[in-house]
């Protein structure tokens, strides 16, 4: 029963789930699992159709945190998005900033100088560290540890936070890139600050490691529940630990190279099962290559401007043309994709997030499961409900 | 001097008594006894709550509430003003009456396990020859009040909470009582009194509490376990599951209603706590003969607040299991390892003193954990795993 039929083998089991009717006894329960509920990390509501406790039909429903972002993004110019973009993902708002850069970067063919690439990328895998032991905190939070390995992770990510704080002035909502750059430079006293963070990052990953990943509880709540296929993943445009954990190798670090990725040595984790624990470890692992190429960055960092000093900010103009700019977000791939008229606002402006599209297959993953597992697998996928309405 | 400190409450009652007629002395001795229980239990609550947010928060890296008096002790009357103002919402569509009365009949039902328990030596309610009995009694009645609460609140949380809560609660309550027999077969009496005396010999300075047996160990540790799940606290916490089911049975209950429920499950685990230490740790005995000047009670209280640290620990520390996975371990763990239990406690009264009987117990009880154990285990299809990489 506590898999409900879905085999745990090794890819063999990737075998379509069976359909979950209603055994026709008793009457069946529709619940409103949100808006507000305390689970569904924000405003986010699930119709969960309920034969006794087991799921047979689950309807997202999105949309209560709408905010009208596209079309705000084309009604003013270039430089005024910026800032909206750390209110997609307030998680990282500096991964957001980035992939936004770069779309622009792409249409107007601006270079970035070499420091500035390095900041990036420094940024970049702090907020994918802070993102991820805060996601397997809220996961763990969400199987019932009332909050202790939660703690233990906003510990770090206070740490990483203050960091971003005194670079940017802003601890969630940096603001920190520009079209050619980055709006300041680091200090030597910031770049020692972060050496010795992340020279404390491999004992915290440590301690989770040892803590959680052998506990017999949470792997018998994660095993097997949950299980996302890959051609199902791949399908319906999955990006990101949720579609490496089944097992698809696709990391868009490793696949486009933008900014400097080539440079850095790093190794992607893959899952074989695609079921929530996969979700976790992939997270775990990626915490792990993250540090390495922090350490990696941190020694190599040139000295140098951080703004292009041809780059273009009064008066931002570019020609008309069409980009699409994606990175890789802690979340999965992030894009934006812009056409411009030659006025200085975006004629379109369009976001690809990643919470939004891994949140399509929730009623896949969760058929069958438990009301406790869709708890669970919802907070598997990793969302933050600012990016999936916007 | 250690003596009348330790009979210091009883003589307290004997002399209040004295200066009331004879035909009345009866009555109001159970009125009084009752009064003190019924004070005492709420203030150790409020003192609980405000070491266990204390505690929680060490735990979690954090200071707890700190704000409301020094260190933040005055923190549960804070928490009692808030809840008594707070305004008593009822749903149109509950069933109001029957709203109303869970939360009464849960406080209730839990106080009355208190009147058999002995707190210290002579200091027992009712010294009732079947006070066993009468605690299982009152215990299961709790049940009624969970899905009384969760039934007239009209609410699909609260339904599928009081189902849970009935589900796990009766599959425990079947675990509990059979870890228990296991002492009662040894002592022959269901009265609490009897139980705590048959512990109460020494030698070499060290007692002879029931837990100190293969049969008692084993006893002791299901009775933990089913006590922790009869209590609704983490891992068990299931039927309250805040990440779930929002609160569970009581979602629909607020201001005093609520805090009923939250001193009731507090209480509750005083009593379950109080229990255990009557059952396999001695009740108000010293654990050793050479500390027994300090008052007998003190040492019961001791024992209580040690299991409520146990509860606030494990709390801080483990996550959540699944119903399936619950149900899985009170049928097919707890339950046949007590039954065997019986078995083995039967064995150890009949093979006599000698060593032999403890090798033999402890053997065949080791040998059930292993092999039930990992019986169980073989069928989970779960472990550690290791991951791939690609380059």
């Amino acid at each position: 029963m506590s898999s409900f039929g879905i085999k745990n083998e090794k890819l063999a089991g990737w075998n379509r789930p069976p359909v979950f009717e209603s055994d026709g006894e008793g009457e069946l329960l529709e619940v409103a699992m949100g808006p507000h509920h305390p689970s569904t990390h924000g405003v986010f509501r699930m119709d969960v159709v309920l034969d006794g406790e087991r799921v047979i039909k689950l309807k997202p429903v999105f949309g209560y945190l709408h905010r009208n972002h596209e079309q705000l993004g084309q009604t003013q110019s270039y430089l005024a998005n910026m800032p909206y973009t750390d209110r997609l993902d307030y998680f990282c708002s500096l991964t957001n900033n980035w992939a936004y850069a770069l779309a622009v970067e792409k249409l107007v063919g601006q270079e970035v100088p070499e420091r500035a690439e390095y900041l990036r990328v420094i940024l970049a895998e702090l907020t994918r560290v802070q993102n991820h032991a805060s996601t397997i905190g809220f996961l763990l939070q969400e199987m019932g540890a009332s909050g202790t390995p939660l703690m233990y992770a906003f510990r770090e990510r206070e740490k990483i936070l203050d960091l971003f704080e005194s670079l940017t002035g802003s601890r969630m909502m940096c603001n920190y890139m520009r079209f050619g750059g980055c709006r300041v430079d680091a200090s030597p006293a910031w770049i020692e600050a972060t050496r010795k963070v992340v020279a404390g990052l491999p004992a915290f990953v440590d301690e989770f490691e040892r803590f959680l990943m052998t506990n017999e509880i949470l792997m018998a709540r994660c095993q097997g529940i949950g299980v996302l296929r890959p051609d199902l993943a791949v399908n319906s445009g999955i990006s990101g630990p949720m579609l490496r954990a089944s097992g698809v190798n696709y990391d868009i670090r490793k696949v486009d190279h933008y900014g400097i990725y080539d440079r850095f040595k790093f190794r992607v984790p893959l899952g074989d099962h695609g079921d929530i624990y996969d979700r976790y470890m992939v997270r775990m692992l990626e915490m792990r290559e993250s540090i390495s190429i922090l350490n990696q960055a941190l020694k190599d960092l040139p000295a140098g401007p951080v703004m292009d000093p041809k780059a273009k900010i009064r008066n931002f103009r570019p020609k008309a043309g069409e980009s699409y700019g994606r990175i890789e977000a802690p979340k999965g791939e992030l894009g934006f994709y812009l056409i411009s008229d030659g006025s200085p606002n975006p004629y379109r402006y369009r976001v690809r997030p990643p919470s939004f599209i891994n949140l399509t297959v929730l009623e896949d993953m969760c058929l069958g499961s438990n009301v406790a597992d869709v708890v669970l697998i919802f907070g598997s996928v990793d969302i933050v409900l600012g990016e999936v309405d916007r | 001097m250690t003596e009348r400190l330790d009979q210091i409450f009883v003589v307290l009652k004997h002399w209040l008594l004295g200066y009331l007629p004879e035909s009345w002395q009866t009555p109001v001795g159970v009125v009084i006894s009752v009064v003190c229980i019924i004070g005492l239990y709420p203030a150790l609550f409020a003192i609980t709550t405000v070491l266990e947010r204390k505690g929680v928060g060490r735990i979690q890296n954090r200071l707890g509430p700190n704000r409301v008096g020094p260190y933040g002790i005055l923190q549960p009357m804070a928490d009692g003003i808030k809840s008594l103002t707070k305004e008593d919402i009822v749903p149109t569509s509950a069933d109001a009456v029957v709203h109303f009365l869970a939360p009464i009949i849960l406080v209730v039902t839990v106080f009355m396990g208190f009147a058999v328990l002995p707190m210290g030596r002579n200091m027992v309610l009712v010294d009732m020859d079947a006070g066993l009995l009468f605690y299982f009694a009152m215990g299961a009645s709790t049940e009624l009040s969970v899905f009384m609460a969760g039934w007239s609140s009209r609410n699909k949380y609260s339904l599928l909470g009081a189902m849970r809560a009935v589900a796990q609660m009766i599959s425990y309550e079947v675990a509990l009582l059979l870890s228990s027999v296991v002492i009662v077969m040894m002592t022959g009496s269901l009265s609490l009194v009897k139980i705590v005396e048959a512990q109460n010999h020494y030698s070499y300075g060290l007692p002879h509490w029931f837990i100190f047996t293969p049969w008692g160990f084993a006893a002791f540790i299901m009775y933990a376990i089913a006590g922790t799940a009869e209590t609704n606290r983490s891992p068990f916490d299931l039927p309250e599951g805040e990440s779930e089911l929002v609160a569970g049975y009581h979602t629909e209950y607020s201001g005093f209603k609520f805090a009923l429920f939250f001193l009731g499950e507090y209480v509750a685990m005083f009593s379950i706590s109080g229990l255990g230490s009557t059952l396999f740790l001695g009740g108000w005995m010293a654990p050793f003969a050479a500390l027994q000047f300090i008052p007998s009670w003190i040492w019961f209280f001791g024992k209580l607040f040690v299991s409520m640290g146990v509860f606030i620990w494990v709390r801080g520390t483990l996550p959540r299991l699944r119903q399936d996975q619950l149900m899985n371990f009170a049928w097919k763990f707890v339950l046949p390892m007590c039954l065997l239990n019986l078995f083995v406690a039967a064995l150890w009264r009949f093979m006599g003193d000698g060593w032999l009987r403890w090798v033999v117990c402890s053997a065949i009880l080791i040998l059930a954990y292993v092999s039930i154990g990992r019986e169980g285990m073989r069928r989970k299809q779960f472990g550690p795993r290791s991951y791939r990489y690609a380059e």
